[in-house]
C-alpha cells in the first residue's frame, strides 16, 4: 500500500471517529431537545461518512473492487438524517417538550 | 391498460434499477430482469403517494447543487462541532422562513438541505406550504439566517424547478 | 499507522455510543430517547465498518446496510407513534 493511501486512511479514520464523538458529546451536553437535535444530524452523519470513505480507500488500495455499497450506505444516511430529524422535531412539538428559556421565537402548535 | 405497463416515475424507476444492480453482486442477466421488474412494480404500487409528475426541468443543474451542499455539510459540521465543544451557551431560535418555492418536491429538497447545513434544522411546513419553521442552534439575527438560506439554496432550486 | 488510527477510531466511536446510552437512560422526554437510539444505530454502523477494516473483510457491509434501513424505518415509526399515537392509520 502506498504511503499516501495510508496517511489518507488514517486521517479519515481519526476525523470520522472525532466527529462521531463530537456528535455524541453534543447529544449528552446541550441543554434542550431542539439543540440536541443538531449534534446527531450533522456531526454524526459527517463522521460516519468519513469512516465509510476510509473504508472505500482501504479496500481499493488492497486491490479489491471500488466499494459501491459503502457509498450507497453513506448516501442513504445523508438522505434519511434530515427526514428523521424533521419527524422527531414534529413529535417534540406535539408533546411540547421544554425549550431553553433563552430561545427566541416559539414552536408551532400541533 | 397502457398505463399499467408504463413507468409513471421514470427517475424513481431509474434509481431503483441502479440501486438493485449495486445491491446484487455485479450485473448479470438475473439481476437485470429482477431490477426491471422492481423498477416497474414499486412505482406502480406506490402510485397513490405521488400525486403529480415531478416538474424537473433543468436536471443538469443538480450536480452543482449537490456539490455545494456536500461542501457546506462539511463546513457546517465544523461550526457545529466548535459550538458543542466551546463552553459558551448557544443562542437557539425558532425562525419562520417565508417560502418562495411552490413545488412539493422542491420544498422537501430545501428542507433536507437546511437540516444538513450550518446550524439549522427544519422543523415543520405550514399547511398552506408558505412558511417553513426552522430551528437555529446559534443565531444572531433572524434576517441573516433567512437571507443566507434564500441566496445559497432557494435561488438555485427555484431556477431548477421553474 | 493504520492500526493505531483504527484503534483510536474504535475507542472514540465506543465512547460516543456510551454517551448515547447516557442520554437514552436520562431522557428526560421520549423524543430525546428516540434521538439517542437513532444516533446509537448510526454509531453501530460506524463500528461495523471499523470492524470490517480490522478484519480485512467486506462481508459485514451487508449488515451495515440492513441496520441503516431498519434503523431509519424504526425511528420514523417511533416518531409517528409519539405524534399520532399509532403507527399505521
Amino acid at each position: 500500500m502506498s504511503p499516501f493511501a495510508e496517511y489518507a486512511i488514517s486521517a479519515l479514520l481519526i476525523f470520522g471517529g472525532a466527529f462521531t464523538l463530537v456528535g455524541a458529546i453534543g447529544l449528552a451536553r446541550l441543554p434542550d431537545f431542539y439543540t440536541r437535535l443538531h449534534g446527531p444530524t450533522k456531526a454524526t452523519t459527517v463522521g460516519v461518512g468519513a469512516i465509510m470513505l476510509s473504508s472505500v480507500i482501504y479496500f481499493s488500495a488492497m486491490g479489491e473492487d471500488i466499494g459501491i455499497s459503502e457509498i450507497l450506505i453513506t448516501v442513504f444516511l445523508l438522505m434519511t438524517a434530515p427526514v428523521s430529524a424533521n419527524m422527531l422535531a414534529k413529535a417534540a412539538m406535539h408533546i411540547g417538550v421544554n425549550t431553553l428559556e433563552s430561545t427566541k421565537g416559539n414552536p408551532w402548535e400541533q | 391498460m397502457f398505463d399499467r405497463l408504463s413507468f409513471p416515475q421514470p427517475w424513481l424507476s431509474l434509481i431503483l434499477f441502479t440501486t438493485w444492480q449495486i445491491l446484487s453482486d455485479g450485473v448479470s442477466g438475473g439481476s437485470v430482469v429482477l431490477g426491471l421488474i422492481l423498477a416497474w412494480l414499486i412505482p406502480q404500487m406506490t402510485h397513490g403517494f405521488w400525486p403529480e409528475r415531478p416538474a424537473f426541468v433543468k436536471t443538469w443543474r443538480m450536480p452543482a447543487y449537490i456539490l455545494r451542499v456536500l461542501k457546506d455539510i462539511v463546513a457546517a459540521s465544523f461550526s457545529v462541532a466548535w459550538l458543542i465543544l466551546s463552553p459558551r451557551k448557544p443562542r437557539p431560535a425558532f425562525i419562520n422562513y417565508p417560502l418562495k418555492l411552490e413545488h412539493p418536491l422542491a420544498i422537501s429538497i430545501l428542507a433536507s438541505t437546511i437540516s444538513l447545513t450550518p446550524g439549522t434544522v427544519s422543523a415543520d411546513v405550514s399547511d398552506d406550504k408558505k412558511t417553513l419553521l426552522i430551528h437555529a442552534l446559534d443565531a444572531t439575527s433572524d434576517q441573516e439566517v433567512i437571507d443566507t438560506i434564500h441566496n445559497r439554496y432557494e435561488k438555485p432550486l427555484m431556477e431548477m424547478f421553474q | 499507522m493504520i492500526t493505531i488510527a483504527l484503534n483510536l477510531a474504535i475507542a472514540m466511536v465506543t465512547l460516543a455510543a456510551l454517551l448515547n446510552v447516557y442520554r437514552l437512560i436520562k431522557g428526560p422526554d421520549e423524543p430525546d430517547r428516540v434521538l439517542a437510539i437513532d444516533t446509537l444505530y448510526i454509531n453501530a454502523i460506524a463500528l461495523i465498518i471499523l470492524l470490517g477494516i480490522t478484519l480485512g473483510t467486506r462481508m459485514y457491509l451487508e449488515s451495515a446496510l440492513l441496520i441503516a434501513v431498519m434503523g431509519f424505518v424504526s425511528t420514523v415509526a417511533m416518531a409517528k407513534y409519539l405524534k399520532r399515537g399509532s403507527v399505521i392509520e
